[in-house]
């Protein structure tokens, strides 16, 4: 490749731009481990005694039900999700009929409503059928809020999937379940992978409906997180040691899997 | 990969039985309390695990949650009695009006069957705003009038003396003097962030006390009178030119901040934040600060009123429980298990039993500013900090149902004239707006 | 004999379709597959869409009970009529089109730079996806103190000024942090794009003598072009309905400057506790978008597969 200033310096460029952008997190796992006092300095202290007591205090305020809460919900929401999705993938993609575009339209449409403007309904519909404050009430809602991007990803991986291997499978006698395990589901496994993460990335943020509906039982990580924004005091070394605990387990999986991620994205994700 | 993600289910599903997602009942009654994530607040969450010992069978959960969130949703909650509180955290402002409308229980009964809870021993301004026909609807938690908190050694170092009844007017110039933006030291340090309780907490005891009011006894909305616009033109133009960067975002913690790591000269606030100025460990100012009370203008005082009190939603289900409950965080003995627990005595909350004042030490570590708190409350009166009368309660707030969306947008038009992207005239004519639509829904039903 | 069996049939099932041509398939069972999922979020969505427009109609406090009242269109009105819904309106396009339109371009600029072998490249990709993984709601919190806080804020270490950013370009800032947060998504999309380009192609090119740029004009941004669809389309989506960065950092202030119509949606519902207006409102966002995705999506697929996108 010609390039002018080498390849050395595109490296030290890359990575000089890579912590750039990232720099506000990485500031925010120093502060993680400062005293107060110490995060509110102008100019900004970079060397200071560092301390894990900002990290007792989190778990001293009960992070750990929060976290089982959250990955309760994320973790059944995407089972849900990729129960209901891959059937409906499929025959979306594989076994088109008429009106195909129009459900596809339809999913894509339900993501439209801001969810902000259901708060209220959502609010009354779970009070009345006692799922508020209950996790299946974020369960249900997170699989329904993920289902129509999960359908569309999984999608495009089956229509990936090489025609004469479906042929030669119906031919073979397959019933759809054994179509889906036994040939399908190789091909578009890393593709699958991907969608799930995406799934697990969106519903373990999710901010409003948690917030709004879940009290002290079923609140998720989000919510305990916005519990540290006090009107008084000062906050922001507590507020980044819980911030970062609040996001590791979900940065952790997506380091472990970004691989699949990749791969399963290249799939040809759009059709 | 089936069986794994099978078994991870698994194992997900028992963690959570064992954190509480359901409410799989141990047979201990659960008492799910909302309240607002202040420092007091947190220090009461602290210090519960000993009222779950002393009451065995009884567990606490606490959703602790900033102002405004958590005002959205305990409203939400109890206006269609969804049942998921307890007891929850509300204010003056509220308590009356919910009182009114059937939503919460009556606690007389139960003060009166608890005579050593002694709700005689409530500082009486305090105790008549929660309630209603003569009956408590709220018990207050911490209660707090505003005033001026000053740095007597910058005062000194000036030369300026403060008087013992300051005017607005004399704060101004103070501020010009104080203000030195080389050294980063605001002249004063004033909300300008939109909320009802927020920016216009501070600003409604201003308008106060130059003489205007929101509505007057007919209900016709007065932003757009003489006074009212002085009053916003003042403040608007102390906090531009002397006041703290970033004025239009700045709340009472942001505020806090400021002061206290010493770049305010002056901040006019709630009593509370005493407590704060006065804690070595996140104060750089302690010992420094001078209380002077509420500047005023035209009326004889102007501190506002307002107290975070705990009430029991009607539709609770144990409500027994949840007395026992709000008792045991409001009685006598709370204050000295903060003081013994925290060692102390700025940690306990204030303005609500004149016992509290009785105590020698509290007097002693307190002695900055407990006789300007309680003066504060005791003169915060519509009386005395209006200088007319005004067909709504509340003194820093208006006492109606949509006092929360008028006020909260009348108050973003405030921080935009605060932040200079509109001019004090086009706030207050579009304030004006909103509240004539609020007044006109008054003057009908009258 | 059922399309949807238990799982842990060990045989294929002796099934009347065991001559797989098309026609026999009858419609109804090609269908099935799909009917659990469309059920679940025609129950979970539509319900509540209903009820939306329900009390769309109705003038409605919460606070002030026994203020429900039927008052048909007149939400409608008064909304439109509103100078700060217009306003949100506006913020809204801005920061969607702002907002897709920057982090689809650094996404691509680091994509690229991503697209070879180099020392560290593993640490740098998985550093480089991390603003997308950890809490929205932590990012948003993470810039209103780290970064643009005017006295303790690191650009304000950095450039050495008092700005408040949050106060005097609050819709800026409020883009800043979404673009940060999104960059990695489109990052990762276009990275896969660029690396599902065919091998043999490029090296013909390169044998050909084609330069560069040429190649990448040529070659690769056609072949991204499905990508950067997907990418625009599903970034728009979600960053219309972007809430906890406002929400967090502005409370859409100051004034209404950084109002977008989810936070707007969200004041009139939970701070003024007005539910008629607040559904009207949402009723308008949902045939707004809808009329702005079809045209959008139109106008997308016409240029694209005009320029002979890959197939």
């Amino acid at each position: 490749m010609k390039s002018r200033f080498g390849p050395g310096a595109l490296t030290v460029a890359t990575w000089v731009i890579a912590i750039l952008f990232v720099f506000p997190l990485l500031w925010m796992i120093l502060t993680a481990f400062k005293q107060e006092a110490d995060a509110y300095t102008d100019p900004p202290r970079l060397f200071f005694t560092p301390t894990l007591d900002q990290f007792a205090g989190v778990l001293e305020r009960g992070f750990l039900p929060y976290l089982s809460n959250s990955a309760f919900v994320t973790v059944v929401s995407t089972l849900f999700v990729l129960l209901l999705g891959i059937p409906a993938a499929y025959a979306l993609s594989l076994a088109p009929v008429k009106g195909t575009s129009n459900a596809l339209g339809f999913f894509l449409s339900t993501k439209m409503l801001p969810i902000v403007a259901a708060i209220i309904p959502l609010y009354v519909i779970s009070q009345n059928t006692q799922l508020l404050d209950n996790v299946w009430a974020l369960i249900i809602l997170y699989t329904s809020m993920n289902l129509p991007l999960a359908i569309w990803m999984m999608r495009s991986f089956f229509l990936e999937v090489p025609h004469e291997m479906i042929e030669a499978g119906r031919i073979d006698g397959a019933t759809l379940p054994i179509l889906l395990r036994k040939i399908i589901m190789p091909v578009v496994a890393p593709g699958v992978a991907a969608t799930a993460l995406i799934c697990v990335i969106f519903s373990w943020t999710e901010f409003f409906y948690s917030v709004n509906l879940t009290a002290a039982r079923a609140g998720t990580v989000p919510v305990f997180l916005v519990g540290f924004i006090t009107s008084e005091g000062l906050y922001w070394a507590q507020l980044s040691a819980a911030a970062l605990l609040a996001s590791l387990p979900v940065m952790i999986v997506g380091w472990i899997a970004q691989n699949h991620l990749v791969r399963g994205l290249s799939m040809g994700a759009v059709k | 990969m089936r069986k794994a993600a099978a078994l991870l289910a698994v194992l997900l599903l028992t963690l959570t039985g064992c954190a509480g997602a359901g409410a799989l009942g141990t047979g201990d009654r659960t008492l799910v309390v909302a309240i607002v994530a202040n420092p007091q607040m947190k220090d009461a969450i602290e210090l519960s695990g000993e009222f779950e010992k002393a009451n065995p069978g009884v567990s606490l959960k606490f959703v602790s949650l900033p102002e405004n969130q958590a005002r959205a949703k305990i409203t939400a909650s109890t206006a269609t009695e969804g049942g998921e509180f307890d007891v929850v955290m509300i204010s003056n402002y509220e308590a009356p009006q919910w009182a009114a409308n059937g939503w919460l229980e009556n606690l007389g009964p139960h003060i009166a069957a608890n005579p050593s809870y002694d709700a005689d021993d409530f500082i009486p301004s305090i105790k008549e705003s929660l309630s209603h026909n003569g009956s408590l609807y709220a018990v207050p938690f911490y209660g707090e009038s505003s005033f001026l908190a000053y740095r007597k050694d910058l005062f000194e170092q000036a030369g300026i003396t403060m008087p013992a009844k300051p005017t607005w007017t004399q704060i101004a110039e103070y501020a010009a003097k104080l203000d030195d933006k080389a050294k980063g030291i605001a002249g004063i340090c004033l909300r300008g962030k939109p909320g009802w309780g927020e920016s216009l907490a501070p600003f409604t005891t201003v308008a106060n006390t130059f003489g205007a009011q929101w509505f007057d006894k007919d209900w016709n909305a007065k932003l757009t009178s003489p006074e009212f616009k002085a009053a916003a033109e003042f403040y608007v133009n102390l906090v531009r030119n002397h006041g703290e960067v970033g004025a239009s975002s700045a709340g009472f913690s942001e505020c806090g901040t400021r002061y206290t790591q010493g770049q305010a000269a002056m901040w006019y606030d709630a009593t509370v934040m005493a407590g704060t100025n006065e804690d070595p460990s996140a104060s750089k100012v302690v010992g420094k600060s001078g209380y002077a009370p509420a500047p005023v203008e035209k009326t004889q005082a102007s501190g506002w009123l307002y107290t975070w009190a705990l009430a029991i939603p009607k539709v609770a289900k144990d409500k027994e429980a949840a007395f026992k409950f709000m008792a045991w965080m409001t009685d006598k003995a709370y204050v000295q298990r903060v003081a013994q627990e925290f060692g102390d005595w700025n940690r306990v909350p204030p303005g609500v039993r004149k016992s509290t004042y009785d105590i020698p030490q509290y007097r002693e570590a307190a002695k900055a500013y407990a006789q300007p708190t309680l003066d504060g409350i005791a003169d915060a009166d519509q009386r005395k900090a209006m200088a007319n009368p005004v067909p709504y309660p509340g003194i820093q707030f208006v006492g109606i149902p949509e006092f929360q969306d008028l006020g909260t947008r009348v108050s973003q038009q405030l921080s935009a004239a605060i932040a200079g992207q509109i001019t004090v005239d086009e706030a207050l004519k579009q304030s004006q707006e909103y509240a004539q639509t609020v007044g006109k829904s008054y003057q009908e039903v009258q | 004999m059922a399309t949807i069996s238990a799982p842990a049939r060990p045989e294929p099932a002796h099934t009347k379709k065991a001559a797989p041509k098309r026609g026999t398939d009858t419609p109804f069972k090609r269908r099935l597959p799909l009917l659990p999922a469309l059920l679940f979020v025609v129950a979970v969505t539509q319900l509540p869409f209903v009820l939306t427009v329900f009390y769309s109609f109705q003038s409605w406090n919460l606070v002030r009970p026994g203020s429900r009242h039927f008052v048909g269109l007149q939400n409608y009105i008064d909304v439109f009529a509103d100078s700060t819904f217009l306003g949100a309106l506006l913020n809204t396009v801005v920061l969607t089109v702002v907002c897709v339109f920057f982090s689809l371009l650094l996404g691509l600029g680091l994509a690229i730079l991503l697209d070879r072998k180099f020392l560290g490249r593993g640490v740098v990709r998985t550093l480089l996806i991390t603003p997308f993984l950890i809490l929205p709601a932590a990012g948003a919190l993470l810039w209103k103190t780290t970064m643009f806080d005017p006295t303790y804020g690191l650009l304000h270490f950095v450039f050495g000024t008092d700005v408040d950013w949050l106060s005097e370009f609050p819709l800026a800032a409020v883009m800043a942090q979404v673009v940060w947060q999104w960059t990695p998504f489109m990052m990762l999309l276009i990275l896969a794009g660029l690396q599902s380009q065919p091998k043999d192609v490029l090296e013909a090119a390169s044998v050909d003598g084609a330069g560069r740029w040429r190649t990448f004009t040529a070659i690769t941004l056609p072949h991204l072009s499905r990508f950067l669809q997907l990418a625009t389309l599903l970034g728009a989506i979600y960053i219309v309905n972007s809430f906890d960065a406002i929400f967090l950092m502005t409370q859409g202030g100051p004034g209404t400057a950084s109002t977008n119509l989810p936070f707007y949606i969200y004041q009139r519902a939970f701070q003024g506790f007005d539910i008629g207006q607040s559904s009207a409102m949402g009723v308008i966002v949902v045939i707004l978008t809808m009329i702005v995705a079809t045209f959008a999506l139109r106008l997308m697929f016409r240029t694209f597969s005009v320029q002979g996108g890959a197939k």
